[in-house]
């Protein structure tokens, strides 16, 4: 209760503040919108269904795209993992890989793919399967050897170890992966829908810019801000403190 | 079938090691562990493996139960070659390893599980097992709710409930405090005369072995080798507070101190060294 009144007087407070600023008019409204004049925008997308249209959108698209990233990050996390040469090798790709901001994927996506879905598809998976990858793998390393024996021990073997003793083991590591791939694959969705009449929520970002309506830019980047808060909340922390709980591992809500 | 014509012609045992020795390769040369090994343990029989710390006591117990495999020699059960783990023997390590991801009753049913055998059964012979450790009332808790002496008692349901006939103890209770292990030591023992398994139990308590043992095997310092052996023949049940039980040990202790002798003069030399 305490925590959401001081949540709820933080953001009231940035709103006066915000307010306040616009109305000593240092810049001009079209490049400093009002509170009220995004609220009217964020209005308006939603009675004219404009950006209820590109929620939807996007949220179909990044359900294939992240989904594809999860399948594709877990497995090639769990091959590297199983295997010192793919780990020497592949390993270190992935790791510098990694290191690439997902915006570099796009030249090469428009021209292998246009200015298609495949596009976009295709830098949503390379801007976050790398990360499931990488926290797998650390995943699988972190297993404590001693289940391993006792899943042996007790007959464990071949796909039954994989699915009963190592996958559930490395959960807390995967999980850790799963929320960040999500982060990732996220905000690569967002950048790749500005490179076309794409109708997501990138798209409608740049329209705001192309119209120069800064009250949609800052109505649209409040969306996208508040789906991704959303899904980490509603998702990935509920998925987090069942895991603490289970285990009893230190932080459990 | 070469390997069952090959079995040990006087086998009344349950476990056989022959000539076993393992070593093992490290930054300073080969280390020898197990040193010629020849053992029988007999079926039914509680036998008790004392020695000092770095005497190979829980390396002879991962290869019997096939976790490890020996250097030289072979190891025999039931007139077959151990080659790898096996459901007829289950080795319970020191630190357990339940999977906390599992319930109570889903770590006890998991032997069971990759058996592939139904829900139905599982479930009921998971709780069988529970009842016999005095668990029925926690089946649904996770293992970090448990307090060290319930996790002992896990980990030996989740062993018993696939029904080996050989259980490999590797200092269960070490961790524990005394009243905990007092009475986890009368549960044992009655475990073990409820269902007639054969019990290999490695520690370095004394007075736990002989508290325990039908027999006592005393491993000498690295290499482990048998010094000698112990028949306890004691009544039971028996009490660590027992005064015959305390002369026994007594009698184990004085050459179990010799070993330990040697493995602190050794500790010592290296310090020299350097």
């Amino acid at each position: 209760m305490k925590k959401t009144v001081r949540q709820l007087a933080f953001y009231l407070g940035l709103l006066a503040l915000w307010e306040l600023i616009y109305e000593l008019k240092i810049w001009p409204p079209y490049l400093f919108p009002s509170p009220q004049s995004v609220l009217e925008s964020l209005q308006m997308g939603f009675s004219d269904r404009t950006f209820l249209i590109g929620l939807g959108i996007s949220m179909r698209r990044i359900a294939l795209g992240y989904g594809l990233s999860v399948l594709l990050g877990i497995a090639i996390g769990f091959l590297i993992a199983a295997s010192e040469f793919l780990e020497t090798t592949l390993g270190g790709l992935v790791l510098s890989l990694q290191s690439l901001p997902s915006l570099c994927w796009l030249p090469l996506a428009v021209l292998w793919f246009g200015l298609t879905e495949k596009a976009i598809l295709f830098v949503v998976v390379m801007g976050s399967f790398l990360a499931v990858t990488i926290n797998t793998q650390s995943g699988v390393r972190h297993v404590p050897k001693i289940y391993l024996l006792a899943g042996r021990n007790l007959g464990a073997h071949g796909l039954g170890m994989f699915l009963h003793v190592l996958l559930p083991a490395s959960l807390p590591h995967l999980v850790a992966g799963l929320k960040q791939g999500w982060a990732f694959a996220w905000r690569s969705l967002i950048s790749g829908e500005m490179i076309f009449v794409s109708l997501g929520l990138g798209h409608l970002l740049m329209m705001g810019r192309d119209l120069n309506d800064m009250s949609q830019v800052v109505a649209v980047m409040a969306l996208i801000m508040a789906i991704g808060h959303l899904v980490d909340r509603l998702v990935f922390e509920k998925l987090e403190n069942s895991i603490r709980q289970k285990w009893g591992l230190a932080g459990a809500a | 079938m070469s390997e069952t014509l090959r079995a040990p012609s006087t086998a009344t045992g349950k476990l056989h090691l022959r000539g076993v020795s393992r070593s093992f390769h490290t930054a300073r040369g080969a280390l020898a562990a197990l040193e010629n090994i020849d053992l029988e343990v007999r079926e039914g029989e509680f036998l008790c493996v004392v020695g000092p710390s770095g005497c190979g006591k829980s390396t002879l117990l991962n290869l019997m139960a096939g976790l490890d495999h020996p250097t030289t020699g072979e190891i025999w059960m039931d007139g077959r070659r151990v080659e790898g783990p096996g459901t007829d023997r289950t080795l319970i390590f020191q630190e357990l390893g339940l999977f906390p991801w599992l319930t109570v009753q889903e770590n006890v049913e998991f032997g069971l599980r990759m058996q592939g055998i139904g829900r139905q059964e599982r479930r009921a012979r998971a709780q069988q097992y529970l009842r016999l450790v005095h668990l029925s009332r926690f089946e649904t808790s996770y293992i970090h709710q448990l307090s060290g002496g319930m996790k002992q008692r896990v980990a030996l349901a989740r062993s018993l409930v696939t029904e080996p006939d050989v259980l490999l103890m590797d200092e269960p209770f070490a961790a524990l405090d005394a009243q905990t292990r007092d009475l986890l030591h009368e549960e044992l023992a009655r475990i073990w005369a409820e269902t007639g398994k054969t019990i290999v139990f490695v520690t370095h308590n004394v007075r736990e072995a002989v508290r325990l043992g039908s027999r006592v095997i005393l491993l000498t310092f690295r290499p482990g080798r048998i010094k000698s052996q112990f028949t306890i023949t004691l009544p039971r049940p028996r009490h660590l507070e027992d005064p015959e039980l305390a002369l026994t040990a007594r009698e184990v202790l004085a050459q179990l101190k010799e070993e330990i002798n040697k493995a602190v003069e050794e500790e010592y030399s290296h310090e020299e060294n350097r």
